[in-house]
This record gives C-alpha cells, structure tokens and sequence, in this order.
C-alpha cells in the first residue's frame, strides 16, 4: 500500500476522499474508472473503516454477489480491486481544516500536518471519525483536558502525578507500562482480573504489581471529587459494591472508541443531526465540488448499507469528473466490453 | 415467544412479546423502551444496551461469553447480572423475563 505522506507533506490530487471505509475506497474504483486519481484520509491506522474497526470477523450477507463475507474479507477485496488506481492513504490523522485556494482548489489539512489540494472533496466518513469514548461517569466533562485525559499527548504531563488509569485493554495496559517510570503512583484500575491486552504487556504489569511499583485495583469509578477542574479522588467501586476514595491526579480512562462527526461539522456544509444532506443524482453536498457518499449522507429514502455507498459512488464519480475535467466529454463505458476501461484495470 | 418486561430508570415497566429467534435488545428497539441505545446495531461492539437481568433468570439466561464481557469493561454500574441484550437470543424458556435498564449507557 502506497502510504507517502510525511508529516507536513502537501498532497496534489484530484479527489481527496475523506474516510477509507469500505465506500470511500470503492469511490477510488469509479473515479479511476475515469481517469480520476484520488487520496485517502483516515482517523484509524488502516483502511476499512467500521468493517475494520468494529466487526473484521462479523459475517456480512448483503454484498451482493458474496452470500457471505467478513468485514475484513470485504475490505481485503476492496483492496485488491482499486490497485490498479494506486490510491494514496495517509492513516492515523484526522481531518481539520477545509478551505478554497484563488485557483478554486480545495486545501484539506490534518491534525498530522499533511495538507492536500484536490478539486473534488468526497466525504465518505462513516459515522464520523472514530474517537476515544467518554466513559460514563457523572460529572467527569467538568474535568477532561486538566486531570482526565482520554490519550497521552506528552507524557511529561504525568510526571509526579498520583496516576489512574481504568481499563482493561491494550491502552491501558501500555501507558501502565510507559507512565510508571515518571509518574508518583501509579494504579490500574479494571472491572475484573481479567485483559484483553497482549498477554506480553499483561505479563509485565503483573511483574511491576509484584514489585509493588503498580497498584492494581478491582472495580468501577462511580464518580469524581474535586474543585476548579483539578481532580483530588476518584470514587471507586469495589467488587464487594462498597466505596472507596482513591487519591488520584491525573486519570487516563480507556472506554474504547466512538464515532463523532468532528471538523467536518465546520467547513460550512449544510447538516441534519450531524449527516450531510444530498441530492440523491449527484450525492452533492451544499457546496459546489464537496460530495457526500456513505453512511454520512441523508436524502429521502436513505437506508445505511454498503450497497447503497457503492451506488453513491457511482453517481458521485460521474458528476464529479466534470469538475475535475471540465473539458472532457465523458462516454460512459461498462468494465466487461470497455478495452480502454480494461486497459486502466490492467486486465489486458 | 417469550413475554418480556424491561423496567426504565423511571421504573416504568414495558411489556413485549417477543419473536423466538430475535434478540432482547431488537424487542426494545422496535418497542421504543427507553435507555436502550444499541448505537453499534447488534454487532457486540459497544456497551449502549446494557441490562440488569433479574436474579430469577440469571441462571437460565447464562453468562456472558468472553467478547461480550470485554465489551461489558465499557458499560456503568456492571453488575454479576450485567449482560449486553443484544447478545440475550429470546427462547420459551425466557417467557416471563424481567430486565432493568441501568441508570445510564456507556
């Protein structure tokens, strides 16, 4: 896979297609179809989206022509069918800013540093872009960016704090391992005496339990004590139901990820409860050159599945190609007949 | 068919006979009981259709399996008769089933 973009690179393309769920990469197949060469943002560290993310094993049965296919066994044949389009992916980041150049192109830029100018934005995202979950303790907003933090930006911000991280997971094992070092206590915090986290990291926080360098506490935080947004004590309950106040700093929760619809909400699109209504020829956002493709979009009739993303696609690619040729005069061509198509496929 | 009630955090009870075969959280969707959120569908891959299961069904109900109890590590206030209703299949022996919603959703 073609992954080129160092950080505070700038990406030149036609398309930028944001989301590389299973819709935003069959939209690279029909804009390759038509000579349209394309770039793929993600928040997540590999391509495929909810069907990586969430279900890689799930069966799905409404592909049609697979009576049945994993998600990741659909993503692996997407895949393999846009190849011949050489798309770019650049993973791991997320969409921030969206404005337009003098020449009329889009500038995107990332939370990376990578900026790309394109003609044509296709937002193909999913539910949205998949972020660290809130756990739900009452209160805890009135903390989140002082003591609560739900990922380590700079790891010196732990440095002599009393330390809590809850979770059972490969998060939280992992910063248990990386912030013991620095911090002043550290203790874990998880439901049960059970992860599901690489047994190596669990292996190794049980060592450092051992040495007496990492508490490990059993139970759930049932609340926050504190003032002016610092936090004093975690309120923790323990598995016999009774509650303790643990001294704490700085907590990590790791509750697993969620989707929201983020920076997208504010390039200026029109919106309904955070999807992106659409004409349902062009799937065409409120902005000339932007579309909307996938489970992100809303129009009359819109049920979320796969299949109706691949039809989206469809259509989005024949409208869009106009902006990115305005000259050319688009013959629309099939794949089984086509020897130009075929030619671009690599078949013969 | 099997009669369930889900008790919401109101303690308001809502009863629904439910299909063989469907699962408890589809049954509280399609009945609009409140405090069921099921954002990912059914697939066991959130914790928003967490329930209490009544002690006097805890048993024949069964306990989770390894996915759903790792999924059950993001869910408020998990108790030893905590379970996901997207992963309860609705059979006879479950006529008469009581769940209660918990006070909020992961």
């Amino acid at each position: 896979m073609n992954d080129a973009s160092p950080i505070g690179s700038t990406i030149e393309t036609d398309v930028i297609i944001v989301g590389a769920g299973p819709v935003g990469l069959f939209a690279v197949f029909e804009l390759g179809l038509l000579d349209i060469k394309c770039a793929l943002v993600d928040i997540l560290d590999k391509p495929g989206g909810q069907c990586a993310e969430l279900y890689p094993e799930k069966p799905i049965y409404d592909i049609p022509g697979y009576p049945i296919i994993t998600g990741e066994g659909l993503v692996e044949k997407l895949l393999e069918q846009i190849k011949p389009f050489n798309p770019s992916f650049h993973l791991g980041q997320m969409v921030e800013s969206l404005s337009r150049e003098a020449d009329g192109r889009f500038r995107l830029t990332t939370d990376a540093g990578t900026t790309f100018l394109g003609k044509v934005v296709v937002i193909a995202a999913g539910g949205g872009s998949f972020q660290p979950k809130r756990p739900p303790v009452p209160g805890i907003e009135a903390y989140e960016g002082t003591s609560v933090h739900y990922a380590v930006r700079r790891m010196e911000d732990f440095r002599g704090h009393d330390v809590l991280i809850v979770g059972g997971g490969d998060s939280a094992l992992d910063w248990t391992l990386n912030l013991q070092p620095l911090a002043k206590s550290l203790t874990l915090l998880h439901r049960r005496d059970e992860f599901r986290a690489a047994p190596d990291s669990v292996r190794k926080m049980r060592e450092l339990v051992e040495a007496g360098k990492v508490k490990l506490a059993l139970g759930q935080v049932s609340g926050l004590k504190g003032e002016a947004g610092q936090v004093t004590h975690a309120v923790v309950k323990g598995t016999d139901g009774a509650e303790v106040h643990h001294e704490t700093t700085r907590i990590l929760p790791f509750f697993g990820l969620t989707m929201k619809l983020g920076p997208v909400a504010n390039w200026g699109i029109n919106l309904d409860e955070n999807l992106i209504p659409v004409d349902t020829e062009k799937f065409a956002t409120s902005e000339p050159g932007i579309f909307a493709i996938g489970d992100i979009n809303t129009y009359p009739g819109k049920i979320k599945l796969i299949l109706c993303g691949f039809h989206e696609a469809a259509l989005m690619a024949q409208a869009a190609v106009h902006i990115v040729f305005p000259e050319k005069r688009v013959v629309f061509q099939y794949t089984t007949s086509s020897s130009s198509l075929q030619k671009k496929l690599g078949v013969i | 068919m099997a009669k369930i009630t889900y008790i919401d955090t109101t303690g308001t009870r809502h009863e629904v006979e439910a299909e063989n075969g469907s699962t408890v959280m589809e049954n509280a969707i399609r009945n609009g009981v409140p405090g069921i959120e099921a954002e990912c569908g059914g697939a066991c891959a959130c914790a928003t259709c967490h329930v209490y299961v009544d002690e006097a069904f805890k048993d024949i109900v069964g306990s989770p399996e390894p996915m759903e109890e790792d999924m059950l590590d993001f869910a408020f206030d998990v108790r030893p008769t905590s379970r996901l209703s997207c992963q309860i299949r609705v059979r006879d022996e479950l006529d008469g089933l009581v769940v209660t919603v918990p006070e909020r959703q992961g």
